[in-house]
């Protein structure tokens, strides 16, 4: 199955709505809740951050028995020190975004606690891809 | 105690949820920061201070069940229509941050950690 969702840059009101959908979705397909937990906590902050950092971009997401591919791709700026933005509590957050509960510099880090394969590239200037893989089993 | 009980405790308004409001909490958890509440393990109440459709969002994400809003902010209609598609309680109340958690504490609601 394969999902995918357009990503609006500073649309807070509509952040998550992928992942909602997602969820959703896992949620019909009778998938263990704890998994499910992780896939949408990973996604929601990936979500945010492709809102919070760059100029949108797209939530790509296939499912099969195994497990779940996700892929935030997004145009912005880029991330110029991956280690750097991979330590908890760096953040380049707008006060809009903190103002939103966010940009704490907890994003990339939690993102990586819940799921089983993470890879973040970035070329600065064009956008980041942050991909993701979550096991059924 | 329960959801019912704790909105009494705080002299607070029910937004949505009228229908959960007997089911019984043992813990509860405090933040305005969502990143903070996404990594929780399973609770089901959040208090909070923030008041916005993330707030709802993030709930949503983490398997929250029921939201505090703390300091008299008023739930916006997409913040109930939100937490209405997803069978979750909101209640507002006029104290503080430190005191909702200072009474239920003491009323016998845990920390999650």
């Amino acid at each position: 199955m394969h999902l995918e969702y357009t990503v609006i840059e500073g649309d807070f009101a509509n952040a998550g709505s992928a992942s909602s959908a997602v969820k959703k979705t896992l949620k019909q397909l009778n998938i263990n809740p704890q998994i499910v937990k992780r896939v949408v906590v990973a996604l929601y902050e990936a979500e945010v951050n492709a809102i919070a950092h760059a100029y949108g971009g797209k939530v790509l997401v296939d499912i099969d028995s195994m497990g779940i591919q996700m892929v935030v791709d997004d145009k912005g700026p880029g991330i110029p020190d991956i280690d750097l933005a991979m330590q908890e509590g760096y953040s380049t957050a707008s006060a809009e975004v903190r103002a939103m509960g966010f940009g704490a510099g907890m994003g990339l880090p939690n993102i990586k606690k819940n799921v089983d394969h993470l890879n973040v590239t970035s070329k600065v200037g064009v956008g980041t891809r942050v991909e993701m893989s979550v096991s059924f089993t | 105690m329960t959801l019912r009980e704790m909105a009494s405790l705080l002299d607070a308004e029910v937004c949505t949820g009228e229908n959960r409001l007997d089911e019984r909490v043992e813990h509860a958890f405090a933040s305005d920061l969502m990143s903070e509440v996404l990594t929780l393990g399973d609770t089901p109440v959040l208090i909070t201070g923030l008041c916005n459709i993330q707030t709802i969002r993030t709930c949503e994400m983490a398997g929250l069940e029921a939201v505090i809003i703390v300091r008299d902010k008023q739930p916006s209609e997409d913040m109930i229509a939100l937490a209405q598609e997803n069978d979750m309680v909101i209640i507002r109340c006029r104290y503080s941050m430190f005191r909702a958690c200072g009474i239920l504490y003491s009323h016998g609601l845990l920390p999650l950690y």
